[in-house]
This record gives C-alpha cells, structure tokens and sequence, in this order.
C-alpha cells in the first residue's frame, strides 16, 4: 500500500506535467484567471504530495509488527493550531488574488461596446449597434416572424442595430466588450474556451459578462448549460479581426431597418433612419 | 415505546425490561414489516445497492458513448441524457443518502448508543416503505412514455418541463413525486435518529463519548432535514408549473414560435432552492463517510483518533458552514455577481476544518501500529482521493477559477473524487467491517483484496486524467464532442482508455457482490468482536445482535470510544462498557 500510495503521488505529478491535455492558448484579457489558476495548483499539489507521501511513510514505518504497539496520544494542541494557522494562509493566498480578480471580473469598463446574444434551442444570434453605439431594447412580445429578436419597433435606437441571425458574431481586437445575454426559451450558456469567461443565459432577465480580445482568430463558441436534446450541437463561432477587417464586416450587415424595409409595420421607420446607417 | 427509552443522567432508574419491548409475531412483522432498526438497515442498504448498481450500469452506457461515440446505437442524444440524469440522482439521493442514514444510521446509531431501538420503531418501518415506493416511481419512470427525464440531475426549469427535453411528458412528473416521497420517507427516519442521539443513549454515554461515526450521521441528519425542505418546495412548485401551468420557476417563454402560457416566475430562485438543498448534500454524505472513516482508521490502526475534540468540532463547523456556501454553484449563473465575493470566501473558509480532519486521520497512522485490514486499505484510500477531490475543490470554490472550469468535465472529475468515489469507498470499507457483527461471518478478505485495488487504482485512474480534459475545456453533458476544433483527436484516445477502465471497475464489483452473498453461508465464524475494537456495538452479548439488542441490561458506559493501546492495560484495547479505572484514558 505505501508503494502504491507514492506512485500515486509520483505518478499525478509526473501526470500534470507531461499530460499534452492543457488549456487553449488564452485569447483574451483574463489571463489574470489563468495566473490565478496556476497559484491553485502549486499549493495544491504541495499539499496532496506531501500528505500523500507522509501517508506512505506512516503505512510503511508503523506498519503490523508481532510485539509492536501504538502510542498513546489523544491530542496535540499546539500542533492542531499550528496546522490550523498554515492551511488558513494557503487558502488566503488563493482566495486574495482570485477575489482581487473578480472584482475586475464583474465590472466591466465604461467604454465598453455592447453587443446582444440572443441564445434559444438550439442556436446563437447577435445583435451590435449603429452608429449611435446603442442597442435598442427588445422583449418576448414583439417576437415575429420578421422580427426574430423581439426589438421594439417603438424604440429609434434599435432601427439601426446590425442582426447577425445564423452567421458568426466578429469581435474587434483590443476593444472592450460587454455581452448582453437573452434567451426566450431556456437556460443556456456562451463560453469560448480560448477567453476563459462564460455566464448563463437566462430566459426574463439580462445578463452579461465583458472581456478583450487579445489575439486575433476564430473561436468556437458552445452552449455549457444543459438545455434540452441537442444541446450539445448549439455552437457558434465568434471571429476576432483588427479594426479594419471588423470595419468592413460591420459594413456588409443589414440594419434592422432595412430588414423591416422589406416587409410591412417597421417600414416608416425603416425609411427615415436607414440614411444613418450608411458609415 | 417511548418507555424504552433512557435518559443520559437518569437511566439507571429507567432501565427497561427486556419483555417491554414490541415483539414481533410471525415471520412477516420480523423480517419484512419490521420495526427493528438492523432489519430496517438491512432493507434500506439492500434496496439502496440494488437500485445503486443500475446507476452503476447506467454509467457503463455513458462511458460507452463518450469513449466510443456512435457504437451504441441506441444511445442517441436524448436517450444519452436521460442516462446521466438518472444515473447522477441515482448516485446521489437513492444511493448514497440512503445507505449513509437509512442503512448505516439505523444498524450504528442504536448499537453504538448502547439503545434497544430507535426510539419510534413504527415510523422508522414506516421511513424505509415509503423510500421503497419512492425507489418503485423511479423505476417506473424507464418505462414511462416518453422515458425518464433527461433534465440532468439538477433538474432545472424552464427545460427540466419543455417539450424540447426527453421525458417532458411522464418522466420529470415522476421523478418530482419520487423526490417528494423519498424526502417524506427520510424525514420519518430523521426525527428518528436525532431523537434517538438525543434521548436514548446509554448510561455514562455523554455526547463526547459518542464515536465519531455516530457525531457524523446525527451531524448529516441534522443537515438533511434543515436541507431537504428546500428541495420538497422546489419540487411542488414545479410539479405545480408542470401540472397546473403556475409560474413559480417560469418566465414568458417562446417554443417552436408560440407563446407558452408562462409567465413572470424566476427560474433563479429554482436554482437557489436546488442548491440550498444540493449543497449541504455533499456533507449529508460526507459527514458520516468522515466519521466512519475515523473509526475504521482508529481501529485498524490500533490508536486514538487524533484531536477528538478537534474532529467533533470541525463536523459541527462544517455542518453550519455548509448552509452559508451554496451559490458556489451559481458563480456564473447570472446570479447578482457580487454574491461571488461572499460565497468564495465562505467556501473557502470551509476548507479549512475539513484540512484538519485530513490532518488528524493521517496523525493517527503517526506511531500506530497498523494493521493492513480489508476496511483499513478502503479507509486509506478514501483519504486519498478525498483530499485530491477537496484540493480541486479549491480550483471550484475560488470564483474567478471556477469561471472557465464550470461545467466543464473538471467538475465532473472533482465531485466523482469527493462525492462519487470517496464515500463509496467508505460505504465498501464500512461493510467489510461491520458485515461480521451483521451476519456473524467474515467476508472473505482475499476477494475483498481483488475487489479493493481494482476500485480503487480503477477509480483514480478513470477520474484523475479527466481534470485535465476539463481544463481543456471539454464541456460536461455533451452527447459527443465531435467538431469542436479546440478538442485535439488525443483527448478521445483518453476518452476511450477511461471508459475501458470504467468497464473493469464497474465489474470488479461482481466480485464484492459474490463475496457477500458466499460468505453469508461460507464465511469464517467471526465471533462477538473480530477487530478488538472498543465501541459498544462490538460488545453485544450475542452475534448477530437480536432484537433489543442487548439481553436483560443495558451497557453502562465508563469511557471514551478510543482508548486503543492504553499504556499498561493488558490488552491494546479497552471496550467502552469496561470500568477498569486503573486505565481510564487520559481523555475523559
Ligand atoms: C465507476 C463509477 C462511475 C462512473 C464511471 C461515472 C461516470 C459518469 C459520467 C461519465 C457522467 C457524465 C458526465 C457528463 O458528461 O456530464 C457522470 C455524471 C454524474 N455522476 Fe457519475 N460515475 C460513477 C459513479 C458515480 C457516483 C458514485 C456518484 C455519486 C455521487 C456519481 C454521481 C454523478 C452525478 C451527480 C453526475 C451528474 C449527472 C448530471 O450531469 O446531471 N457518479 N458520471
Ligand atoms: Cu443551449
Ligand atoms: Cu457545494
């Protein structure tokens, strides 16, 4: 048992560091997460060796002899709070930074750009604004069949918002932004792996999360939260470009009023602010 | 009944005869609707590892399709999740909580306490036929239309009860009324085991003379019963939203186009509610795993638990905390996100009395004198990998950490370790000690050799490499990861070497089941106490104990459960109901 008990040490160790299975190359601005990450698994790993081979050496040296007989000691005090006081600065040398890290986590910048996911089974669609740089609200009630996002045909600020309904969502690199996240049906998640951040989506409430792309590509983006028979096939992709190329896309994006240009209802409206949307 | 039983102080005066107690009349009122607490036992663990080991099956089908995806036909993405939804409420609920209370509390709690019976027999026969039938709907939800629910085991709404979620029809109906049964079933049985502690124990029997085993199941009932009514509202009001078409967990919601008749409920509150109860059932399984453990390594090492007071205390921290940790699990839940501060911390700090219960079981091997028992290799073993699944747990509990982690296979790796693996191991270890005291024979310890490090090597091995997929970002509950362009071609090699060690461990099994069932008949005579060990319900006066327990008088208690290897007393062992003040302990 104690040899076993330090192959098993030795063994996740050697495991940890030769495993070719890591995390995605980072691509965004958490990597604060990833140091914070890292700091775990130091102190983590000292502790399971450490106990794991002291283990192996109590099961080896105090092991079953004829004639051998335990000692008698009920308690130690002065060592249960040595160890007590120990433990409480290893857990506050994680806790620190992963707190310190999570204020930055639920505050997102003022400056940042607001983008809308709209999530429901089984599929992502987005929503970015116009050039007023402000998204227009929406609710359940206006959801039509030209109209899949429920925006308000009352609020001006929506007839110019971009909607990319079954394509991939671009990002501009270095931009702050913060995720609007709704969803009509049930609960769902977006998580690219390579920005570390994710949050659910839940139907009857906004929420967000925000993060800086910090490398340019193309990310796929899952679902991680279970939300009914095909919710492991409800992925998306989000691009990162420069400024340029993510110009040039925004460009190629149909406003929502010239969708409703198209059809009845939103037309008046459409015809008034289409001029704007022309960068 | 309630004349049965005996104060701490005055029970002396109060001692019962023997003829007082309820007596069965025929084979029916002794072996089926008894009111013994052992047979009561024996009922809930064989009921409890019968439906345990479909759960078991249902995880082979899992492993199956994740580590062989497509070669089971019959497994398509809906029949997959119905799989793990089962198999995790399986595990958790009807397995673990179940064998843990129903099955270890009613054989210890009476036998450890120096009691005849728990103190309302009626109603514990009463807890254990209502678990029954709660088991049964369950059952009966495979063969529902539609299926079982494939909801996951969290269950949460809106999904849990759309149609675009297997077994919307009949499935989440029963497993609903199934989870309301067995929280009414357990209650019966949890007044019953607090009552019991409290009210029944034996004379000189003070509560920090109580094994630690018995500190655990009376912590974890306490537990269950503040928790569970968390999950009996949650589960009428869905049942509710389901049925009647309220909204207590349902917003205004589209499907395939149309407006469902929903609207304005919370499908957050849902999961504070499923996670007030989800939390604390952790430690309703934990708890008496650590003080099992403690006795086991106690004994087979020969020497006091290390610290008693210290591990009577951090059960009893560890039981309060657990109510103040619970939206850990919501960290990105869309929950108000300066909760995170809180409830890290909190998490964090729970940590640290659960540390030195892991220091104290590893000083008490320091200087014993071990004996490599059977139970004592499962008690080992749980130490590791409960302090592998608490360290990740660390990664989980740190807010920020657990932000790109959860919901990955992480999670599921970490919560196997500490919640799956671990307690099953003490659940084995446990059965290979008291198995003698319930039967009268020893198991057979060469099989049990075989059946150990197959379980525990096979365990590690299935969910150690699997941290590392999560930290890749493979997410859980996924039909198949096929197309995900960050998932490279070797993480499926690793896939399918666990789901090959998972096929070995989950027939290794077979082994202890064949063991127990030969040794019923084959087993070695075992005698009153085959492990010298010191607590009461090693020194009843026949074996297997009748009915009462303990002959005409009860046991009158004159120390501490460990006084193993006292210095100067003749054996290295000295029982509970043994006066001999010459070797009274140094611990009262
Ligand atoms: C050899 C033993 C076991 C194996 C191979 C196994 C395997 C698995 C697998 C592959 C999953 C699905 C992971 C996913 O994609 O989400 C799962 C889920 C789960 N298992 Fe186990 N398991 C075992 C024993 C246990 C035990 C003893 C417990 C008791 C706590 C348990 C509790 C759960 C739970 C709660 C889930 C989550 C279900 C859900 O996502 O809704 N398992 N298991
Ligand atoms: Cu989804
Ligand atoms: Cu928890």
């Amino acid at each position: 048992m104690a040899l076993i008990l330090v192959l098993i040490a030795v063994g996740s160790v050697a495991f940890h560091l030769l495993s070719p299975w890591w995390w995605t190359p980072i691509a965004s601005n958490w990597s604060y997460i990833d140091t914070t990450l890292i700091i775990t698994f130091w102190i983590t790993g000292a502790v399971f060796t450490a106990i794991v081979l002291f283990m192996a050496y109590c099961l080896w040296r105090f092991r079953h002899r004829p004639g051998r007989r335990a000692a008698y000691e009920p308690e130690r005090p002065r060592l249960e709070a040595w160890l007590t006081v120990v433990t409480a600065l290893g857990i506050a040398a994680m806790l620190a930074p992963g707190l310190a890290v999570w204020s930055q986590f639920v505050r997102a910048p003022a400056d940042a750009a607001e983008v809308e996911i709209l999530a429901q089974q089984w599929r992502w669609s987005f929503r970015l604004p116009g050039a007023d740089g402000r998204l227009g609200a929406a609710d359940i009630r206006h959801v039509g069949d030209d109209n899949p996002l429920g925006l308000d045909p009352g609020d001006l600020a929506g007839q110019d918002d971009l909607v990319v309904d079954g394509g991939d969502l671009h990002l501009a690199l270095g931009r702050p932004v913060k995720l609007l996240m709704r969803s009509y049906d049930v609960v769902h998640n977006f998580y690219v792996p390579e920005f570390r951040a994710k949050m659910d989506i839940i139907p009857g409430m906004v929420t967000h999360v925000w993060l800086t792309p910090s490398r340019t590509g193309t990310f796929e983006a899952i679902c991680n939260e279970v939300c009914g028979t095909n919710h492991y096939a409800m992925r998306g992709r989000v691009v990162v470009e420069d400024e340029p190329a993510f110009r040039s896309w925004l460009d190629q994006q149909t406003a929502v009023s010239q969708r409703a240009a198209r059809s009845t209802g939103m037309r008046e409206a459409g015809m008034r602010r289409s001029a704007t949307n022309k960068r | 009944m309630s004349d049965a039983i005996t104060g701490p102080q005055d029970g002396s005066a109060l001692l019962p005869e023997a003829d007082e107690l309820y007596h069965p009349h025929s084979w029916w009122t002794r072996y089926v609707f008894s009111q013994d607490a052992k047979v009561i036992a024996i009922q809930y663990s064989g009921t409890a590892l019968a439906i345990g080991f479909v759960a078991l099956i249902l995880s082979w089908l899992i492993r199956l399709q994740l580590g062989f995806p497509g070669l089971a036909a019959f497994i398509g993405p809906a029949e997959y999740y119905q799989l793990i939804t089962m198999h995790g409420m399986i595990m958790v609920v009807y397995l673990l909580t179940a064998v843990f209370l129903g099955g270890f509390g009613n054989y210890l709690i009476p036998l450890m306490l120096g009691a005849r019976d728990m103190v309302f027999p009626y109603l514990n026969m009463l807890s254990y036929w209502i678990y029954l039938l709660a088991v049964l709907v369950l059952v009966v939800s495979f063969f529902a239309p539609g299926g079982p629910t494939g909801a996951g085991w969290t269950l949460y709404p809106p999904q849990a009860i759309l149609a675009g979620t297997p077994g919307q029809e009949w499935g989440i109906v029963l497993m609903l009324i199934s989870l309301i049964l067995f929280i009414a079933g357990f209650t019966m049985g949890g007044v019953n085991y607090i009552v019991t502690v409290l009210q029944a124990r034996a004379p000189g029997m003070t509560l920090m003379r109580m094994p630690l085993t018995i500190w655990g199941i009376f912590t974890a009932t306490i537990l269950a019963l503040l928790a569970f009514p968390a999950l009996f509202v949650g589960a009428v009001m869905m049942l509710l939203d389901r049925l009647l078409g309220t909204s207590f967990f349902m917003p205004a919601i589209l499907e395939a186009g149309q407006r469902l008749r929903y609207g304005g409920g919370s499908p957050i509150l849902f999961q504070h509610l499923f996670w007030f109860f989800g939390h604390p059932e952790v430690y309703i399984v934990a708890l008496p795993a650590f003080g099992i453990v403690s006795d086991l390594i106690s004994t087979h090492a020969r020497k006091n638990i290390f610290g008693y007071r210290m591990m009577v205390w951090a059960i009893v921290a560890i039981g309060a905390l657990s109510f103040v940790v619970w939206a850990h699990h919501m960290y990105v839940s869309g929950m108000n996100p300066y909760f995170g501060f809180f409830f890290a911390t909190t998490t964090l700090i729970i940590a640290i009395p659960t540390a030195i219960k892991v220091y104290n079981w590893v000083l008490t091997l320091w200087r014993g004198d071990i004996h490599l028992t059977v139970p004592m290799l499962f008690a080992i073993a749980f130490i590791v990998t409960f302090l592998n699944g608490g360290l990740t747990g660390l990664f989980l509990g740190n807010v920020v950490v657990d932000v790109p982690l959860s919901d990955t296979m992480f999670v599921v790796a970490h919560f196997h370790m500490v919640m799956g693996v671990a307690p099953i191991l003490v659940i084995f270890g446990g059965i290979y000690h008291w198995y003698p005291k319930v039967t009268g024979r020893m198991l057979d310890a060469r099989l049990g050799q075989v059946h150990f490090w197959i379980t525990f090597i096979g365990a590690y091995a299935i969910f150690f490499p699997m941290h590392y997929l999560g930290l890749l970002g493979v997410p859980r509950r996924y039909y198949e990861t096929a197309g995900l362009g960050f998932v490279p071609p070797s993480a499926q090699s690793l896939n399918a070497f666990i789901s090959l060690v998972a096929f070995v461990v989950g027939a290794a099994q077979v082994v202890f089941l064949f063991n127990i069932l030969r040794s019923l008949k084959h087993g070695a005579p075992a005698g009153g106490n085959p492990w010298h060990a010191t607590t009461l319900e090693w020194q009843t006066p026949e074996t297997p104990p009748p009915h009462g327990n303990w002959g005409p008088t009860l046991p009158v208690v004159y120390r501490w459960p460990y006084d193993y290897s006292v210095p100067g007393a003749p054996e290295d062992f000295l029982p509970q109901n043994q006066p001999d003040p010459a070797h009274a302990g140094a611990v009262p």
